[in-house]
């Protein structure tokens, strides 16, 4: 007799739409753009997809998404991070410092690295949960103060990565690009995280309620400052990286980047819900894999970096207007009833749909107020 | 049991709770603790440097706190609101780049510069406010969103680098001042304005019916909504608000701090952190004008003060922090304790 599958499993074969979305639309929208860009670039006299310019897309999308990953965790958890573009810059200088261009020395710099990231990552998390203070306030402050600390101890490149710590950022295996293997390790060990360990269901309970989480069971604050570990440790990570890639760490790599913002726009492109507990892992990964080829595209036309801000800028919000008609036409049954007992059911000011009435992450009392 | 207990305000008061008569040292315990903190600020700079008590030098700090008043004043609206504007350093330094380019140092051109400036100030407001409530974008993503076109479009159009020069008259109420006053010597322009603008907010937020309905839809929209509050009009026109409010503090940073491609850089958070240090909490409902005022001055006075004890630009910005989190921290304990 043939095993009967888990109940879990009957229900993810019998309805391919999960609560919490499915990246595949995502992935979609990536096929077409990619398309898209092939055939303009096609039109235009270019080659698109040669090896070296599909190495390069990969390679852009490393630090990104190497980010976009530990940001992903921490608004799926109801919170966000906006310390990461300084948790990257920390990362790069303490490698870069601590290896000192000594080949013998790379064990340690990528613990001291990863050591760095865990630690403001813990402060992070102990700050929302001990001191109570909203996510956004709270990873804004620590970014402050790290921005401050960065700029007062170096104004320059300093330290050296030792050049065999340079493969990590330049060489290619059969084909590869060696730090596509390192986002794809990241990116599976938080895929399975988060879809398949219980630690990923406290993850989704807590980003959708908080107190309901907590009152089955959960314990928000652990499932807070695990997130916040971890994403200080993808974003130190990703500071390894640009380190290799650069030579040596520079106060303004993750800044300049602007991790900080454009991980959290990746987020939510990747229809990850900012009020969090709503979206799924590889969703904003395959956001981080669309900008680098509109990046890239803007890059064989070189195209003014302006207008690739303000292409940029229209491209997430549209898109995310986009995400919000969609779910506007399908709102939740709960919230569909709602509007039925309404006194102005069909008005226009029906409250936002999706987040209830304020985002989650910025509401004080989201992370457990009583736990 | 002190049977100090009162009733907890009702939610989405003014300014928090305010229990009534309290006498003596009670008293003190009303007073919003940004004041305190402002207060001791003031005797540590004045004890270091004793001609910053000197009115003249207090006034050019008043006109030195005025961009991130008036722009904090504007934040609050939206704050209050429940919501964001992360475009709002974008909106000033594209405010100054425009003037430059199309008033290219010519005074005669300076009116309608500024009429163009408030014009282009609340359409970025509108357009905030309408994508948030209507198209349902998150105030977050739109105003980043704004921030990118705003940021992208400005250099597309002056070719990456600034150009032109802005108007002496234009400069006037930022950096003069009138002079030949008794005590003071000189009355910066952005005093009375400064004055000004906080009249108006607190009548607006505190004292007519659409800064209720502001503090109403940030303390529950749905309660809001089924009150008969318009909420997509009333939060469309905070963020038009906090548009106009980077307008006025781009002109008034015009002149104080002159042309330069980063000008509002980095003021979204600073504005932000001053209205989080005002007690307001994130998320909306709370909050109050004259604790932003108390905000913005405290903010400026720590500068100062880091200043003063001769830290390098940098530490300032930890000191920022730390003050962020612990205003944070703060808020959040009160918000505990009084429920």
């Amino acid at each position: 007799m043939r095993a009967l599958p888990t109940p879990a499993v009957l229900t993810r074969i019998l309805r391919p739409d999960r609560p919490e979305g499915s990246s595949l639309p995502i992935w979609l929208t990536f096929a077409a753009v990619f398309a898209v860009a092939w055939l303009v670039v096609g039109l235009a006299g270019g080659s698109f997809v040669t090896l070296a310019n599909l190495q390069n897309i990969a390679q852009r999308s490393v630090a990104l998404g190497l980010v976009t990953v530990g940001q992903t965790m921490a608004v799926l958890a109801g919170s966000l991070d906006l310390s990461v573009a300084y948790v990257v810059s920390v990362a790069a200088m303490v490698a870069s410092v601590t290896m000192a261009g000594d080949p013998g020395r790379i064990p340690l710099g990528v613990g001291a690295v990863l050591a760095a990231g865990a630690l403001v990552g813990l402060v992070n998390g102990l700050v929302i949960t001990w001191l109570r203070v909203n996510a956004f306030i709270a990873t804004l402050g620590v970014a402050i103060i790290l921005r401050g600390g960065l700029n007062a101890t170096f104004d320059n490149f300093a330290g050296a990565v030792p050049d065999q710590f340079q493969v990590l950022g330049y060489d290619v295996l059969a084909g590869i690009p060696v730090s596509l293997f390192l986002l794809g390790g990241v990116v599976a060990g938080a895929w399975y995280l988060m879809h398949r360990t219980r630690f990923g269901y406290h993850v989704y309970a807590v980003g959708g309620d908080a107190e309901a989480a907590r009152l089955s069971g959960v314990r928000p604050h652990r499932v807070l400052l695990a997130v916040h570990v971890l994403s200080g440790l993808c974003a130190a990570t990703s500071g390894l990286f640009l380190a290799s890639r650069l030579g040596a760490g520079a106060p303004w790599v993750g800044p300049d980047g602007g991790y900080d913002l454009e991980s959290i726009a990746a987020v939510v492109l990747g229809g990850t819900a900012l009020a969090g507990g709503k979206g799924r892992l590889l969703g904003p990964l395959a956001a981080v894999a669309i900008l680098a080829v509109v990046d890239s595209v803007f890059n064989f036309f070189q195209a003014d970096p302006f207008l690739r801000t303000l292409v940029r800028g229209v491209v997430i919000v549209g898109a995310v207007a986009l995400y919000s008609y969609r779910s506007e036409r399908d709102p939740h049954p709960g919230e569909r009833a709602f509007r039925l007992a309404g006194p102005r059911s069909g008005s226009r000011d029906v409250p936002r749909s999706g987040s209830g009435d304020v985002p989650r992450s910025e509401s004080p009392d989201a992370h457990g107020e009583r736990g | 049991m002190t049977g100090e207990r009162t009733l907890p305000a009702p939610a989405g008061t003014v300014e928090g709770g305010k229990p009534g008569a309290r006498r003596g040292l009670g008293r003190l315990a009303t007073i919003p603790p940004i004041w305190l903190v402002l207060a001791a600020l003031l005797v540590v700079v004045v004890w270091r440097d004793p001609s910053f008590a000197e009115p003249a030098s207090l006034l050019a700090f008043v006109k030195r706190s005025a961009p991130l008043l008036v722009l904090a004043l504007g934040q609050l609206f939206v704050i209050v609101g429940g919501e964001f504007d992360l475009s709002v350093g974008a909106l000033i330094t594209a405010c100054v780049v425009v003037a430059a380019r199309l008033g290219d140092g010519d005074p005669g051109r300076t009116w309608w510069v500024v009429a163009l400036l408030v014009v282009f100030g609340v359409l970025v407001g509108l357009t905030n406010g309408l994508v948030t409530t209507l198209l349902r974008v998150p105030s977050f993503i739109t105003t980043l969103g704004s921030m990118l076109v705003l940021n992208g479009a400005v250099f597309l159009w002056t070719g990456g680098s600034v150009t032109g020069a802005l108007a002496d008259n234009l400069r006037v109420p930022g950096r003069s001042g009138i002079t030949g006053l008794p005590v003071v010597g000189q009355l910066p322009y952005a005093v009375p304005i400064v004055v000004v603008v906080v009249a108006c907010a607190t009548l607006l937020l505190h004292h007519t019916r659409f800064g209720h309905q502001v503090l109403a839809v940030g303390g529950g929209v749905r309660a809001a909504m089924l009150s008969g509050v318009g909420v997509w009009r009333v939060r469309t026109a905070t963020f038009v608000i906090s548009g106009l409010s980077a307008v006025v503090a781009a002109i008034l940073l015009a002149g104080f701090a002159g042309l330069s491609a980063n000008a509002g850089a980095g003021y979204e958070f600073q504005a932000i952190t001053t209205v989080v240090l005002a007690g307001a909490v994130l998320g909306g409902g709370r909050g109050g004008t004259v604790a932003t005022v108390g905000g913005a001055l405290t903010l400026q006075m720590l500068f100062t003060l880091l200043n003063l004890f001769g830290f390098a630009k940098p530490l300032r910005d930890s000191a920022e922090g730390l003050l962020l989190i612990a205003a944070g921290a703060y808020t959040a304990y009160r918000a505990r304790r009084s429920s």
